[in-house]
């Protein structure tokens, strides 16, 4: 920072040119601190509704009590909790509530990436039919039984194989076209209508608790989480963000357009591959668990780049956050609204996502953002 | 010092060629100005240069083979500024000029980043836009900050395609200008497509008269803009006067062949 300091010192003389030369560099800073505030407002929410959801539910447990759970578990020597509210905590609320967090990052950083490849503020990863392939794979194990794994993880197994398959499948067919972002929008739109048909053409032919099953899992919901599975996701997002996070010029270059970004030293194709099979694996990974989860990889995006603008070195992990703000605050809300009976989140999602969208939306000068 | 050489560039799709057989040297401290009629290869040229397209032939940067350089090394020397390009989501002018230091810089930005992107910004007398959307621009000014992008990129050779098209009278004078003054500042070379042939006289140092996809002529832009040869490129009747040193071309109508 020395030498900056000491052009400020340069800039303190009448000369008007070197004054607003320094006024644009601290109005930059500025800029840049507000985004970093942003990030922190984030976390605290996400902290704070955290520990709120933990306490809800039809067992009584207050706020204290998750506290002094959650530190006795780090802390033994100092903190005490009751063998009651550790059951309650640790074995069936906390990993739910994880499990939101992580999967709404993952998804709100997906769509980021999806969005910023396609160069289109109306993709997500759902765009390339990853999530009717996942629906289709889990409606061929429910109703077929038929799947990639057996067991317990059959369901699980088939939504990821067969989410991953459709990537390959755009990569393919938008391969054979020139990888651009049109082709790949437009072989995903493809695929989405093949793997949807197929799911109907099967849940044609279930039984009707079957088609129930698929239907249920296809609205989406955290229910089936536990400390493997958020495990599970945990280590796939720590794998795939640096990556996504250090590559983030090549996602600002592409915006400017394929050829400007070449010209800037971009593999232009390269990037978007990696960075489009990055993003269907961890969107892949994430609703193999929990069903199709739709809004928040499409909105989460939008409503960061309304706060703090489109550079994706904030956009990214910006999207995360919000995601995740998103999918804990619309879990909370499906547990509790019409309690005891927990609605599935992907309805809730819509829900709660909408109304903060429209406001925001409305609320711009713009047209767009 | 001769910056470019090009030997025999060819071009062109499924076996028509769009480009055939083309020279030419560019030096430091000089514009070479591309014109020529809509089609007639300027902009493929320009790509080809920059070798986002790749052609046959042989380009030389400062006596490198081009197709053994990376990507990332032609960035560092090639300056492209394209028409027109689509406008990226939420992003202002700052961040659209400092994707210029992209090839230089890793993640972090350093302060002289910063430095350079508010120098060229002044310049271009951009400042006062700095903090606003890169949507919310005129098209002349947005393509002044898509110069001001190049700029940034520091290249020893500035490739330029109808960087006027957008501007009106005085934006074009002032671009220009800006960008000749660079030119001897900097001692870089430019190679820039042009429509206006009047602007191609008064800020080439060189001409390269495009038709078909050959070189029609190349030299002095006061030898090749004659009636003669815009009859024969432009298929135009046109009056070529003197104005203070420089021909200035009025055209009279187009002819029917």
């Amino acid at each position: 920072m020395g030498s900056v300091s000491g052009h400020d010192a340069v800039s303190s003389s009448p000369k008007p040119h070197a004054c607003k030369r320094t006024d644009l560099r601290e109005q930059y800073r500025q800029y840049t601190g507000r985004k970093v505030l942003f990030f922190l407002v984030l976390i605290l929410a996400i902290a704070l509704l955290a520990g709120v959801a933990v306490t809800l539910g039809s067992a009584e447990i207050n706020i204290m009590d998750v506290y002094s759970s959650l530190l006795a578990r780090f802390f033994p020597g100092y903190f005490h909790s009751t063998a009651f509210a550790d059951m309650i905590i640790w074995d069936l609320r906390l990993h739910r509530i994880l499990m939101g967090i992580v999967a709404g990052m993952g998804l709100g950083m997906a769509g980021a990436v999806m969005q910023g490849i396609l160069k289109n503020s109306l993709a997500s990863p759902f765009t390339l039919g990853i999530s009717s392939a996942a629906s289709f794979g889990a409606a061929l194990a429910i109703i077929l039984g038929a799947g990639v794994v057996a067991g317990s993880w059959l369901v699980i197994g088939n939504a990821f194989v067969f989410a991953l398959l459709s990537a390959f499948a755009v990569y393919g067919l938008a391969k054979y076209k020139g990888i651009s972002s049109e082709t790949m929008i437009l072989a995903g739109i493809a695929i989405m209508y093949l793997f949807s048909a197929l799911t109907s053409l099967l849940q044609y032919a279930g039984k009707s608790e079957q088609v129930h099953e698929v239907v249920f899992w296809m609205m989406g919901s955290l229910g089936r989480s536990s400390w493997e599975t958020v495990g599970m996701v945990i280590t796939i997002l720590v794998l795939c963000l640096p990556y996504l996070i250090i590559k983030s010029w090549d996602l600002n270059a592409l915006g400017a357009g394929d050829e400007t970004a070449q010209s800037l030293g971009v593999n232009v194709e390269r990037t978007r591959v990696i960075y489009m099979m990055l993003a269907s694996f961890i969107t892949a990974s994430i609703i193999c668990f929990t069903g199709t989860i739709g809004f928040i990889d499409l909105v989460s995006p939008h409503i960061t780049r309304m706060a703090i603008g489109g550079d994706h070195r904030f956009l990214l992990p910006g999207s995360a956050l919000v995601g995740a703000l998103l999918l804990l605050g619309a879990d909370t809300l499906a547990r509790t609204v019409l309690a005891p009976v927990i609605l599935p989140v992907g309805i809730m999602t819509s829900f709660i996502g909408v109304p903060f969208f429209v406001y925001l939306f409305l609320r711009r000068r713009r047209m767009f953002w | 010092m001769v910056n470019i050489t090009i030997k025999g560039l060819k071009f062109g799709y499924n076996g028509s060629n769009i480009l055939d057989d083309l020279d030419l040297e560019i030096e430091d401290s000089e514009v070479l100005g591309l014109v020529g009629p809509n089609g007639s290869g300027k902009t493929t040229m320009i790509k080809c240069i920059d070798r986002i397209l790749k052609p046959r032939g042989s380009i030389l940067l400062e006596g490198k083979k081009m197709e053994t350089m990376s990507r990332i090394e032609i960035a560092r020397r090639l300056g492209y500024v394209p028409q027109s390009g689509p406008a990226p989501l939420a992003t202002t002018v700052f961040d659209t000029v400092l994707l210029g230091r992209r090839p230089h810089m890793g993640w972090q930005v350093s302060p002289s980043d910063l430095h350079k992107v508010t120098e060229v910004l002044d310049r271009l007398h951009l400042g006062e836009f700095a903090l606003k959307d890169f949507c919310e621009l005129s098209g002349g000014q947005k393509q002044k900050v898509l110069i001001a992008r190049a700029l940034c990129q520091e290249p020893s050779v500035l490739l330029l395609d109808e960087p006027t098209s957008n501007l009106d009278m005085r934006h074009q004078l002032e671009v220009l200008e800006i960008i000749t003054t660079l030119v001897k500042e900097k001692r870089i070379s430019v190679v820039m497509a042009l429509h206006d042939l009047n602007l191609a006289a008064r800020f080439a140092d060189k001409l390269a008269i495009l038709k078909n996809g050959k070189i029609y002529a190349a030299g002095d832009p006061a030898d090749l803009l004659t009636a003669r040869n815009i009859r024969e490129v432009y298929g135009v009747e046109a009056m070529v006067m003197d104005i203070l040193g420089r021909p200035y071309i009025v055209p009279i109508r187009s002819l029917q062949d």
